[in-house]
């Protein structure tokens, strides 16, 4: 198929719906994680969640066929990335079950108990997921210890190094600047100027962090391709922290969407043409050609993923165009807290 | 204890309490689009009030369905790695099908029809729960095309090479025996787990005394609004007897449609999987025409013998071949018929020589308790359907119509569960009927403690939110669907696009 060969073909494809879910749903982690900052009470509480209230299960779902094309596409990097990386993985798993449950559940309660215990669930979900892909994405880029049999052979510790928890902590930040320009981009009153002068501040944070996370990176695996995505990743958060200064919230909010797009493509540039790369022996690396699954299967899903993805950004589009108005506290109907008052 | 037991008590707790939800999640987008389209055709507005009132029952269930689907979707990797290894060739494809084509499309539009009120003109709107419906279909298709794969494997070659099952054929995958029948037969099991749901809270409804069974108190009768109050009373008992009928037709349908796609499946599996059916039966003898169908069996516990039994006879050959004369085969012929085929296979290194034998009182029970609860439910729709006949209020005075209401579905969903446990522990010691054993799927590299560490705390998480569900389905039934308020049309000019949000988190 355009002379490409087709494990390069799904080695990107994977990339792109890592970067779907990390531009998508990294957002939607950094309101989360923003909600005991930027809110003052209960009605601009609602108001932020609301903003990614009919997004974050469609933007989640970027998760869910990420994993399931891993599956199909390199079985290999699947079986080893699952169950090496366990324990961050099962934590992954309870923060998004917790979190994605607040958005459902918190309203449905009429105590502010009820309220303050699932707000706890959606501020430590979001930030324990986002720290843990952070994570994990950095010992993947890295690499981990792999033996002969593809197995991994570290450790929780050994995940836990000192490039690993700065990729977390890169990942937090990068997320709370997305989320705080999308909060300034979807909201209306003072919330969203308290959210634009927070995306400039903790931007700034990100930046700082972002740079020497991306220069680390590229010193230790990078090559031409993945230089040029960090740079401009890099230029894209200043471009898009200048822009939120300048009160231009789109931009801004498209600046930190491209910051993230180039920083993870960057990661899997980086990471190409590798897949998950053994610190333990460079022969046990797993590859896009020793990790693929067969010419056969790929060739049916690559189809599939022609036929469909363009749908699917289509509608999901349109779910955005369609939920386009910006939401302030007067869009909060009351009658729900009136209920909750008896 | 060993890490395949860990790993598979896990799966199995994680399976089947995902799969609580699941068939309520495909039913309730059937019933929930069926009840807002009958609004926009009559007007009727009975039919908006069911419309938001099992919609919001639909997203507190829905929830909890999503977040236990990630932990399936990971599971395979973190605990059956060697399993994924093995099969992701042929098994990962509906998998990431699966999520591209169903997942996106149900998440999106459930987006869109939960907040869409003010937003989308009305027809859209209903539309928006109708594709939901079809994404859920879609979901079902593709992961049962995958189970069915584990049942009957089908369309792939065995490399030794790279010693993994690989695709050859995905149409035969796609559309596997199995598959075709095992499809409707879990489809038509869900609309009769959510029919038997609404039925239930409808019911409930109807004779609770703060709803459809309200009388008018002392004060009300002396202020002389006595007749305005019960007059409100029977309109609710309308409504709900309307959601009764509607549900109980389709729970009816449907569970003729289970026995009709269940005995079909029978026959599939006695071909393709000899030894489940010979374990759902407890027959221990090969039985060469005219086979009994066993109502109670008790055997010796080492599985080999049967010391007592119930039956009627020949209607397990029919049941297994379509004939009442026949031949059976039982668990002791197969067992070494299968060690025949699979315990010399040279180039077997996923096989573990074994014992081929299921679990007899697990599977001969969960097969028994399936049709059993299943041949309930459908007989509670019938038992609805008489109850419900023409303008009876008087059904308000029996309190057993309530009880009938918590039970229809705790039974319906006890047969689906049932189903499931059956169908997969009746395939051990094989994780791919023929090609893989269990035992050689598990993760290599994961130690028992972490394997404990996960199993303790999903069940754990998974118990605290089974309370939170109970309690949000019990408080949000109690207070019953709201009064009819005419939802904003955005379809027209007058619309007023600064109100409130119609739904708001």
């Amino acid at each position: 198929m355009l002379g490409l060969e087709l494990t390069t073909v799904w080695f990107v494809l994977i990339a792109v719906l890592w970067i779907g879910y990390f531009a998508l749903e990294g957002f939607d982690f950094g309101v989360g994680m923003l909600v005991p900052v930027l809110a003052r009470d209960e009605t601009e509480r609602r108001v932020m969640i609301n903003t990614v209230g009919p997004v974050w299960d469609g933007n989640e779902v970027w998760l869910l066929v990420a994993g399931g094309a891993t599956f199909a596409a390199f079985p290999e990097w699947y079986a080893t990335l699952f169950s090496g990386f366990y324990l961050p993985l099962l934590l992954i798993l309870v923060a998004l079950i917790l979190r994605n449950l607040s958005f459902e559940f918190r309203h449905k309660g009429d105590t502010a108990q009820w309220r303050a215990r699932w707000d706890t669930a959606l501020i430590g979900g979001s930030f324990t997921a986002a720290f843990l892909w952070g994570v994990a994405f950095a010992n993947i880029t890295a690499g981990v210890p792999i033996d002969a049999e593809k197995d991994f052979t570290g450790s929780l510790l050994t995940l836990l190094n000192p490039f690993g928890l700065l990729g977390g902590v890169v990942m937090v930040l990068l997320f709370l600047t997305h989320g705080a320009m999308f909060v300034a981009l979807k909201t209306d009153g003072e919330i969203r100027h308290r959210a634009r002068a927070l995306a400039v501040r903790i931007g700034l944070a990100a930046a700082v962090a972002a740079v020497v996370f991306l220069t680390w990176t590229q010193l230790r695996t990078g090559d031409l391709a993945s230089a040029a995505a960090f740079v401009a990743a890099a230029a894209l958060l200043v471009a898009g922290i200048g822009a939120a200064r300048a009160g231009r919230e789109g931009w801004a909010f498209l600046g930190t969407f491209l910051t993230v797009v180039l920083a993870v493509a960057g990661l899997f540039l980086a990471l190409f043409p590798d897949v998950m790369p053994s610190t333990t022996d460079p022969a046990y690396s797993l590859t896009t050609t020793n990790a693929a699954a067969t010419p056969y299967t790929l060739e049916i899903m690559t189809w599939v993923a022609l036929v469909f993805t363009p749908i699917v950004i289509g509608y999901q589009a349109w779910t955005y165009w369609v939920f386009r108005k910006r939401i302030s506290t007067r869009h909060i109907p009351t009658a729900r807290l009136a209920d909750s008052a008896r | 204890m060993e890490l395949v037991d860990i790993a598979r008590w896990q799966f199995g707790i994680t399976t089947v309490y995902h799969f609580l939800f699941v068939p309520l999640t495909i039913g309730l987008t059937l019933i929930v689009a069926l009840f807002e389209s009958f609004w926009l055709r009559t007007r009727n507005p009975d039919y908006l009030r069911l419309t938001k009132f099992f919609g919001k029952l639909f997203l507190i269930n829905f929830a909890l369905g999503l977040v236990t689907g990630i932990v399936q979707e990971f599971q395979f990797g973190m605990n059956w790695s060697d399993y994924s290894r093995f099969v992701g060739d042929v098994f990962g494809a509906p998998l990431a099908i699966e999520g591209l084509l169903a997942f996106f499309l149900e998440s999106t539009f459930l987006g869109l029809w939960i907040f869409g009120w003010d937003k989308l003109p009305r027809l859209v709107h209903a539309a928006c729960m109708w594709i939901v419906h079809l994404g859920v279909l879609a979901s079902s298709w593709f992961i049962l095309a995958a189970n069915s794969w584990m049942q009957h494997p089908v369309g792939y070659r065995y490399d030794e090479e790279s010693g993994r099952a690989e695709l050859t054929d995905f149409a035969a995958v796609m559309f596997n025996k199995v598959q075709l029948v095992t499809f409707p037969h879990v489809v038509l099991a869900a609309y009769m787990t959510a029919a038997a749901f609404v039925i239930g809270v409808s019911a409930w409804l109807y004779v609770s005394k703060r709803h459809g069974g309200r009388v008018a108190t002392e004060e009300e009768v002396e202020a002389g609004t006595a007749p305005a109050v019960l007059a409100e009373a029977a309109g609710e008992r309308t409504m709900y007897r309307r959601a009764m009928r509607i549900s109980a037709v389709v729970l009816f349908v449907a569970g003729i449609g289970v026995v009709v796609s269940g005995d079909v499946q029978g026959k599939i599996m006695t071909e393709v999987q000899p030894m489940k059916m010979a374990a759902a039966e407890a027959l221990y003898e090969s039985e060469e025409s005219c086979a009994p169908f066993s109502v109670f069996t008790v055997g010796t516990p080492d599985g080999r013998e049967e010391k007592f039994a119930v039956t009627v006879p020949c209607l397990l050959s029919f049941l297994g071949t379509g004939t009442f004369d026949g031949e059976v085969k039982g668990i002791n012929e197969l067992r070494e018929t299968y060690a025949e085929t699979y315990g010399s296979d040279p180039g077997a290194t996923y096989y573990t020589p074994s014992d081929y034998v299921p679990n007899i009182p697990v599977t001969y029970w969960t097969f028994r308790w399936m049709m059993g609860f299943g041949a309930l439910g459908t007989a509670g729709a019938a038992l609805v359907l008489w109850l419900t006949r023409r303008r009876r209020d008087d059904v308000v005075h029996r309190a057993w119509v309530g009880r009938l209401g918590i039970a229809l579905p705790v039974v319906v969903v006890a047969a689906n569960s049932m189903g499931w446990i059956f169908t997969e522990m009746g395939r051990q010691p094989w994780v791919v009927f023929g090609l893989m054993t269990t035992e050689r799927g598990v993760s290599p590299g994961v130690s028992i403690p972490e394997a404990l560490i996960s199993v303790v705390t999903l069940t754990t998480l998974y118990g605290v939110l089974a309370v939170i569900e109970l309690k949000l389905l019990a408080r949000t039934v109690r207070k019953g669907p709201e009064p009819f308020a005419e939802p904003p049309d955005p379809g027209r000019d007058d619309h007023d696009a600064d109100a409130p949000l119609t739904f708001a988190y």
